[in-house]
């Protein structure tokens, strides 16, 4: 990915996401999160992971935000533009958030790990397709071969071959979320 | 020439970003918003981290596996966490978080 794109795509991440955390309108603040998304999900394309990017835009820009307008249009939230700052909060706020970047910047500029691109650390298909051999499928194998990535078969491969279990629990956990909001939004009877 | 560092430091500055938001912010709804970004952030490390470190010269995909696991939680938390959010507003008439002080000793 050209150097450009990554800085226009960083941009509208964090300036929409800038904007969800100053926005007084929840709705104004709604719209610029799903733009943040937007601009995460190519960061993901960026880093050859299109499965993820995808996902990214259907489940937290699609579904997640349409929840959020949903819930927020439907308790018809005055904006705050009347009400005024909790000052010691505000500052307090900015300055942790201004304290962990500064941190986060002095740990990832300190790091060998960290100076890794895609120049020198490029994908290597070919010589992958005959490494993982028998251990994949044949339809992962031949992708490699061809030269294209298939993302969303190796992410599914490695979910079903060593995360079964796991993600069993992951369905259960929808399942009791699905009926935790039944339960949550069934109206209760008015005491007498 | 963009670095697994850029990456992490968009990260880190989204994951502040949010931090700012839930600590500043009074509006739940708002607070829930910065605490999605908060988990986006993490995933944005998690597969950069997954892209430079190689096996057999493809990424990690244990990293994306552990993405997809988050994301997942992250929509059934929302779920949970809006519904709570339509109950407080029907006892409360609101949804600034200082109406909420029963637990106030």
């Amino acid at each position: 990915m050209p150097p450009l794109l990554f800085y226009l795509f960083a941009l509208i991440t964090l300036g929409f996401g800038f904007m969800v955390v100053t926005g007084r309108n929840p709705v104004t603040c709604a719209l610029s999160l799903a733009a943040s998304f937007v601009g995460l999900a190519a960061l993901f394309l960026s880093l050859d992971a299109y499965f993820i990017g995808t996902v990214q835009i259907l489940v937290y820009a699609g579904a997640v935000m349409v929840l959020f307008l949903f819930i927020i249009m439907l308790l018809d939230i005055k904006s705050e533009e009347g009400k005024k700052l909790n000052l010691p909060a505000i500052v307090s706020g900015v300055l942790l958030a201004v304290l962990l970047s500064l941190q986060i910047i002095a740990v990832v500029s300190g790091t060998d790990i960290a100076k890794k691109s895609a120049e020198n650390t490029p994908l290597a298909l070919a010589e992958a397709a005959g490494k993982i051999g028998k251990a994949a499928l044949p339809t992962i194998t031949n992708d490699l071969e061809t030269g294209t990535l298939p993302d969303a078969k190796l992410i599914g491969f490695t979910l079903f071959d060593q995360y079964g279990f796991h993600l069993q629990v992951v369905g259960l956990l929808l399942l009791v979320g699905t009926i935790g909001v039944v339960v949550l939004s069934k109206r209760e009877r008015s005491a007498p | 020439m963009i670095t697994l560092g850029h990456y992490l430091v968009v990260s880190g500055m989204l994951f502040a970003l949010g931090l700012a938001g839930v600590i500043a912010r009074r509006n739940i709804i708002i607070v829930y918003m910065c605490l999605e970004m908060m988990l986006s952030a993490a995933n944005l490390a998690l597969v950069g981290f997954s892209r430079f470190h190689l096996v057999n010269g493809l990424p990690d995909y244990t990293a994306q596996s552990l993405v997809f696991f988050t994301i997942t939680v992250a929509a059934a938390e929302v779920a949970v966490g809006l519904a709570i959010i339509v109950a407080l507003f029907r006892s409360k008439q609101s949804v600034d978080v200082e109406s909420v002080t029963k637990l106030q000793g």
